[in-house]
């Protein structure tokens, strides 16, 4: 057993040497990636782990933190109602709008890539240019205005369907639906492109082989060859839509206000949001981004595993 | 030209099928148009005709009322309009130069050299595209405090340059670029400074427009009212919302910065639509 430890050591060693000896070759590499490495550790790295030392504290900028252990994550489970209804419509919309975003995202990539070049490009502008047309989803403000005028209301009450206005964005009951639609509409995002990208990458020579072997319609060859073929970009759309369904807070805070009646178009964005700069309570908002983090990279993981699956 | 068609057509495909997906996507597009199409209309319409009910939705008489107004009326307030307008076009400008040039820098030693810590960073780089920047905000605030960069365009400006998306996309793309032409370049006796600015850069212009396009549409929106609290350096986003708080009197005005606020990313993509797809083919997650 010594000896075995021994002979391993060794070999680390040597590997170690090996290595430095390489770096040392290759000093010109990390010159080129130090002002990005640099930077991205200052903004990326180490506050992922500043965040999860200071949710162990409490701290309000003005005096240094101090460490109480666990009372943040307590405190956040079992007194804060408000958190608890925030990680419950999070997850409600991360449930609904981010499977949902990810299947249309591929249906529309898929569904436009067969039409002629130049219809294509202007099918991809008008699908994508939702998320990226800024804070353009305040106008639906004006579509759910809460009194007759608005255009949801006089449309459904010309059809008799309700006879008084209905307060969208400040009734609950509505509220969180309203949201998930907006989003929906705003989901066709970089997981789009990179789709569409990929399915005009697929081998044409596949597709003619398909037809051979018996392909019968566009059910059957989606299934069998574009999705094998199109793993890495559903892996990478994966990880997008993730990543915008539970950082959902910009939607909900300007259509619901901010705070919103009842709270009920919190989510845990805007808890962190309310807690680290109104309240500057920066250990417990720390506390709640510490939660999201482990979410977002645990449903990642978990996602990933999942679609590793897809065609074999 | 129809034998031209059928021969273009998949043999699989039956020909209602086809249609029923055109009408499809037609409805469609026009549901995802309407509420932008609704904005520029708006923004276009005279006083009068935004309270027009039951309303229309393209403006009768289109003017360029309300943007004229927002130089005027905003122009006598405290903080003019343009003021606003700068400070967005500063911190995008800056902002997306930066990152280009660093990531780029990043990018093509992990893409074309094999050094130990590769393969590592470059994972800790996809970990960071998994959370959004939420998670990272109040860490961040403080650090930006310590330098002294609250309260001013660098706590915008510098943590863009770091975005991870950049970095990955770039590095995906140039792991295309065929290594001869690198080595090519080192035997005519090139450095590694000169390999990239004078080889590689210029063969990776479509991931340019893609790292622009991405960059420009996180900054462009950014509202800035976290890191920055003195009006005079808010942004145009910031100022969007003070205009739509400022009730019904100001509709047009509010429309027309919500179309002013939109353009710039949606036209940069129309122009670079092509180059932006060729980057994304490579944008593929492989394990």
């Amino acid at each position: 057993m010594k000896e075995y430890l021994q002979k391993y050591f060794v070999l680390r060693k040597h590997n170690m040497n090996v290595a430095w000896k390489k770096a040392k070759n290759r000093k010109m590499c990390y010159l080129f990636l130090a002002p990005y490495a640099i930077l991205f550790t200052m903004f990326y790295v180490f506050p992922v782990v500043a965040s999860i030392y200071y949710s162990f504290t409490y701290y309000n900028i003005l005096e240094p933190p101090r460490f109480i252990g666990l009372q943040n994550y307590v405190s956040l489970v079992l007194q804060d109602d408000i958190f608890l209804i925030g990680v419950k419509n999070t997850m409600m919309i991360a449930l609904i709008t981010g499977p949902l975003g990810y299947i249309l995202s591929f249906l529309f990539a898929w569904l436009i890539n067969e039409l002629p070049r130049w219809i294509r490009s202007i099918a991809v502008i008008v699908f994508y240019a939702p998320s990226i047309a800024g804070n353009c989803y305040v106008i639906f403000s004006v579509f759910f205005r809460g009194d007759a005028y608005g255009y949801v209301n006089a449309f459904l009450m010309n059809l008799g369907i309700i006879d008084a206005p209905i307060l969208w964005f400040i009734n609950p009951q509505y509220m969180l639906p309203i949201c998930m639609v907006v989003i929906l509409w705003m989901s066709l995002g970089t997981g789009f492109l990179s789709f569409v990208a990929g399915l005009q990458g697929v081998d044409r020579a596949q597709f003619e082989a398909g037809y051979m072997d018996g392909i019968k319609n566009r059910w059957q060859e989606l299934w069998y060859i574009t999705l094998p073929n199109m793993k890495p970009m559903l892996m990478f759309g994966a990880v997008m839509s993730i990543t915008q369904s539970f950082g959902v807070a910009d939607v909900t805070m300007a259509l619901c206000g901010y705070p919103s009646t009842d709270y009920a178009a919190r989510t845990i964005v805007t808890h962190l949001f309310d807690y680290g700069f109104s309240r500057f309570e920066m250990g417990y908002a720390c506390a709640i981004a510490t939660i999201l983090f482990l979410m977002m990279i645990l449903c990642n993981k978990a996602i990933q595993s999942l679609l590793r699956r897809v065609g074999t | 030209m129809s034998k031209k068609l059928i021969k273009k057509r998949k043999p699989n495909r039956s020909i209602a099928g086809d249609i029923a997906l055109y009408v499809f996507l037609l409805l469609v597009a026009f549901v995802m148009a309407f509420p932008i199409i609704y904005a520029v209309s708006s923004a276009l319409k005279p006083l009068d005709e935004l309270f027009k009910f039951p309303p229309k939705i393209f403006a009768q008489h289109p003017t360029m009322d309300n943007f004229s107004d927002l130089f005027v009326t905003m122009g006598k307030s405290w903080v003019t309009f343009s003021r606003y307008l700068f400070n967005t076009v500063f911190i995008t400008f800056l902002g997306t130069f930066g990152h280009l040039i660093i990531a780029s820098m990043g990018a093509f030693v992990l893409a074309k050299y094999d050094f130990p810590g590769n393969q590592t960073f470059f994972k800790v780089v996809t970990v960071a595209m998994m959370f959004t920047g939420w998670v990272t905000q109040i860490p961040n605030y403080l650090i930006l405090n310590k330098l002294g960069w609250i309260d001013t365009y660098w706590s915008i400006i510098i943590p863009a340059f770091a975005s991870p998306m950049g970095l990955f996309l770039m590095k995906q793309f140039m792991e295309g670029l065929p290594t001869s032409l690198i080595e090519a370049a080192k035997i005519d006796g090139a450095n590694e400074w000169l390999v990239f600015s004078r080889i590689v850069m210029p063969n990776v212009k479509p991931a340019w427009m893609t790292l622009i396009i991405f960059s420009v549409q996180g900054l462009w929106n950014n509202k800035a009212s976290t890191y920055i609290y003195s009006e005079e350096r808010k942004t145009l986003v910031y100022a969007l919302q003070q205009i739509q708080s400022g009730g019904i009197a100001r509709t047009g005005q509010g429309a027309a910065v919500l179309v002013v606020v939109m353009i710039v990313p949606i036209i940069i993509f129309v122009f670079s639509e092509s180059q932006i797809l060729e980057t994304m083919a490579s944008s593929g997650l492989k394990d």
